[in-house]
């Protein structure tokens, strides 16, 4: 029983109408730094910056984070190889980084990558952009921009798939 | 992964996992922070049975940097005493909770034995046994040409067409098996040359071009020239008359350094005895490596000891 | 008193009844109430087995082998003497020592063991032991070794060759020039080469055979050669057999059948000296068996403690034990291939063994009057050889876990039962029986 949920257009939609939020919470493109987690919410990080660009006529910085080495689950799940971190070369210090990530669930992969930030520097401030949040939080996070709430079961699949990463065509399905 | 015994039983796929990692790592040595927290709360025990402390020292720093507990077994000090066996140290790693065990040891195999005797459920990664492996030095061998071939931009790709010349006692060599065995798995042309009392009887099978003359070698423009450590009790074994001939027929002097091509990268595996194997200028110019291989020995051994240790039991 | 043996096959292939009493085959025919009888219909009658070439331990190694346990091991196998080692500590380099071990063989009863004596003093290839005490003792030696160590040096062994000759005796040596083989680990060849492990090059074998035959002939005297391994070395030794040259040699089970490639999981069970060799080397043995250019069968049965074995491969101990096992390894490795009938393992397995040794009652099998070695074995049994298998107190054998063909059922030394109904009988039981027939 998979269901679509978000298609192609739809999250075209969702990425505009986050961009436009981001610019609006931030008064602007001055100092954002958007941070993709692997695997796709990196490339929704750089689709969100071509936005972003076009809206406010500048280039964001954007980059990727990835979380994988400080993951609490690591025991519980077979050995996967990290995807590559990529740090603007502005950095992080002083900026206003947007962690962005395809679907929000218990949270464990937000807490992960505010500790890798940890690591890499001092942001002004750390925001969160998703493009499915689906509940069911396990710590204390809570996103500033979202695509769609998704209500769904524990036991549902939510399965994104981005043109880029996976071919086809752009969807969100729940199964 | 479950050990890292010989660079023989990698995939290539695997191998090019480890050595992608390793520049994941690499990247963390290079910021302020240079910790992760991805092995917190497990084991890696250094059992040395046989003394080398920069090897010893790279893996410390490597479990450290990841977060493990480290604990040094090393039996010059006092903690392994004379005559405990192998089967005994084990039993006692295992009583303590070992989770990974990184072994030196002066016996051929010694690893494979404590991998799979039963007596541990540890990990085990070799970290140099007898006459035989030593592979995370070749991992961290073709980590070094990789980043220099290609620098950041080498992530996924292997070594092919790469040309790969090793120098030395191959015979005694453990660096120089793992090497024939990755650089052939990630497509690099192997050619060995030495004297042939230090080349192995029977290698009729392995993947490589065996000589005796350096000076060809040379003059063939290598893209690596990996220079192998030579023991002075080779001498008294009578595998060659001497150092100075040693030195003249298959040593790196400053006379074929200059013959060799600017591009061509001079490796070894340390420590080096200079003046006899490599001529100080050989070993101090920017042909060589021999600084990035110390550092990229942490990356290559971090991102061992995470796909060995990281996932689920 | 009589034991009745009904319907063996013999090694002919012939069926025959066999009686025994008072230790020794008497006629069916004319044979008195039988007081036991046994249907061995289906089971294949051999003279009870020797073996030239058994480590028993004792004095010295009691942990690893005693005489009573290793004889309990023979018995097992199907043999009902053996000739075992000097390398013992003491050495059994002198009278007193080959007596002593001679007469713990006959208080345990299992089979007969006679002693061979050191050709050097301590096995340390410097002077001659006591040659002529040895073979004038009780245990009256004639076999002399220093297995475990080659005679090295070619004068020590030209006189250890001439000085044997004196009392009708044989030096069996261990061939192994220690210079090609300092440290060696296992074969050198492609398996060493990639295994990182020192290798023992066949040539270290050959040249030392070649070497020795050389002598035997220049001063007439025998030689016998311990465990040939190597292709070469069947061929040397078949050099020197056309030449007239008065050698004899043998072969191991394990080299007629295993391989150097068991050695790439570095398990130390594999760990033997000479080393396991190629499979064109395990050819050449069978094929020297076959033609008779390899003499005998013998074991090198060594036993070694578990700490010995466990352990990196560089630091385990060299052997392997082998004396249960080996008549199903022959079986296997020469019977199933069509290469020996087993007519023929009675020769290789007693007759010639025996007659090499000196020992007496082995010339004709079965026949009225002689001393009852008998093994009676179903080769139609089949089993996986397990610890159950071993019988002496070290469990170092190749085996574990490989299923073997045969199995002996029962053994009679000198007409005592050993084995019985496929399970070796009590000491006590065989100690006080012998007795009797002693009595
Ligand atoms: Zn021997």
């Amino acid at each position: 029983m998979t269901r679509i949920v978000l298609q192609s257009a739809d999250i075209g939609r969702a990425l505009t109408r986050i961009s436009h939020e981001i610019l609006e919470s931030n008064k602007g493109p001055d100092g954002l730094v958007l941070l993709g987690i692997p695997t796709r919410g990196a490339t929704l990080a750089r689709r969100i910056g071509a936005l972003l660009s076009g809206i406010a006529g500048a280039a964001v910085p954007v980059g990727s984070l990835d979380v994988t080495m400080h993951r609490d689950d690591l025991h519980r799940n077979p050995t996967r190889a990290p995807q590559p971190t990529e740090i603007p070369a502005e950095g992080i210090d002083g900026r206003v980084v947007v962690l962005v990530d395809d679907v929000l669930f218990s949270g464990r992969s937000i807490r992960a990558a505010l500790d890798a930030l940890q690591d890499l520097g001092r942001p002004a401030a750390v925001r969160l952009a998703v493009l499915v949040d689906r509940g069911h939080r396990e710590l204390p996070i809570r996103p500033d921009f979202v695509g769609k709430n998704l209500p769904s079961s524990r036991e549902e699949r939510v399965n994104v798939r981005l043109s880029e990463v996976d071919g086809g065509e752009d969807e969100v399905t729940i199964a | 992964m479950r050990h890292l015994l010989s660079t023989a039983d990698l995939g290539r796929d695997q191998a090019l996992t480890i050595l992608d990692t390793a520049e994941d790592m690499a990247s963390v040595s290079g910021r302020e922070v240079k910790k992760l927290p991805t092995l917190r709360g497990r084991t890696v025990v250094n059992l040395f049975f046989e003394d080398s402390t920069r090897t010893r020292i790279s893996f410390e720093v490597a479990a450290k940097r990841l977060s493990a507990d480290v604990i040094n077994f090393s039996a010059k000090g006092s903690s392994v005493s004379k005559g405990e066996s192998l089967k005994d140290t084990a039993q006692t790693l295992q009583a303590m909770g070992a989770d990974g065990v990184v072994i030196r040891h002066p016996a051929s195999g010694a690893p494979h034995t404590l991998a799979h005797a039963g007596w541990i459920d540890a990990g085990v990664v070799n970290a140099g046994d007898g006459t035989h492996e030593h592979p995370t030095q070749a991992l961290l061998d073709a980590f070094t040409i990789r980043r220099r071939l290609h620098g950041a931009a080498g992530r996924g790709r292997d070594l092919d067409g790469v040309s790969v010349t090793i120098v030395g006692d191959i015979l005694h060599s453990r660096v120089a098996r793992s090497n024939v065995w990755l650089l052939h798995l990630l497509g690099a042309r192997v050619r060995l040359v030495a004297p042939a009392t230090l080349l192995p009887v029977g290698i009729g099978d392995w993947p490589v071009e065996a000589g005796y003359d350096l000076d060809a070698a040379v003059a063939e423009g290598p893209d690596v020239l990996m220079m192998l450590r030579v023991q002075a009790e080779r001498m008294h074994d009578a595998f060659f008359p001497g150092e100075r001939e040693y030195s003249r027929e298959w040593g790196l002097t400053d006379e074929r350094l200059a013959r060799l091509p600017a591009t061509t990268m001079v490796m070894h595996p340390g420590p080096m005895n200079r003046g006899l194997e490599i001529s100080a200028a050989a070993a101090d110019s920017p042909a060589s490596t021999v600084l990035d291989q110390v550092a990229n020995g942490v990356s290559v051994r971090m991102s061992a000891l995470y796909h060995l240790l990281a996932g689920e039991e | 008193m009589t034991t009745r043996i009904l319907g063996a096959t013999l090694p002919d292939g012939t069926t025959a009844d066999l009686a025994i009493d008072r230790g020794v085959f008497v006629d069916p025919a004319e044979a008195g109430s039988a007081r036991r009888t046994i249907d061995a219909a289906g089971l294949l009658a051999l003279p009870g087995l020797v073996d030239l070439h058994t480590h028993l331990r004792e004095p010295g190694f009691e942990q690893s082998e005693t005489v009573l346990t290793g004889t309990r091991a023979a018995a097992a196998g199907g043999y009902t003497a053996v000739f075992a080692m000097a390398n013992t500590q003491p050495v059994q380099d002198t009278a007193g020592v080959v007596e002593q071990v001679q007469a713990l063989g006959l208080r345990a009863g299992y089979a007969t063991v006679r002693p061979i004596g050191a050709v050097t003093v301590g096995l340390r290839g410097e002077r001659l032991a006591e040659i002529g005490a040895m073979a004038a003792s009780r245990a009256a030696v004639t076999v002399f070794s220093d297995d475990g160590m080659c005679v090295h040096d070619p004068l020590l062994m030209r006189r250890a060759l001439e000085y044997v000759k004196t009392f009708d005796g044989v030096v069996a040596q261990h061939a192994q020039d220690p210079r090609l083989t300092v440290d060696a680990q296992m074969n050198e060849g492609e398996v060493s080469a990639r295994l990182g492990l020192a290798g023992w090059p066949a040539v270290a074998e050959e040249s030392i055979i070649a070497r020795d035959v050389l002598l035997a002939e220049h001063v007439g005297a025998r030689l016998h050669v311990c465990h040939v391994s190597t292709a070469g070395a069947v061929e040397v030794i078949r050099w020197a057999k056309a030449r007239g040259i008065r050698v004899t040699a043998e072969a191991t089970p394990h080299h007629l059948l295993l391989t150097e490639d068991l050695v790439v999981g570095y398990d130390s069970r594999f760990k033997v000296n000479p080393p396991l060799r190629t499979a064109e080397d395990v050819s050449a043995l069978r094929a020297g068996l076959a033609d008779g250019t390899i003499d005998i069968v013998a074991t090198d049965h060594a036993p070694h403690p578990a700490e010995a074995k466990e352990c990196a491969w560089g630091e385990a101990a060299n052997g392997m034990v082998g004396l249960e096992s080996a008549l199903s390894v022959v079986h296997a490795a020469m019977v199933e291939t069509g290469l020996l009938g087993w007519a023929d393992v009675a020769r290789v397995m007693s007759r010639t063994p025996a007659r090499i040794g000196g020992l007496r009652g082995y010339g004709r099998a079965f026949a009225v009057g002689a001393p009852a070695q008998l093994a009676l074995y179903d080769p139609a049994a089949a089993a996986e050889f397990s610890l159950d298998s071993l019988h002496g107190r070290s469990t170092n054998s190749p085996y574990l876990g490989r299923t073997l063909p045969g199995r002996v059922r029962h053994v009679f030394h000198d007409g005592v039962p050993t084995v019985a109904d496929g399970g070796l009988r009590p000491a006590d039981e065989v100690a006080a029986a012998r007795q009797e027939v002693v009595a």
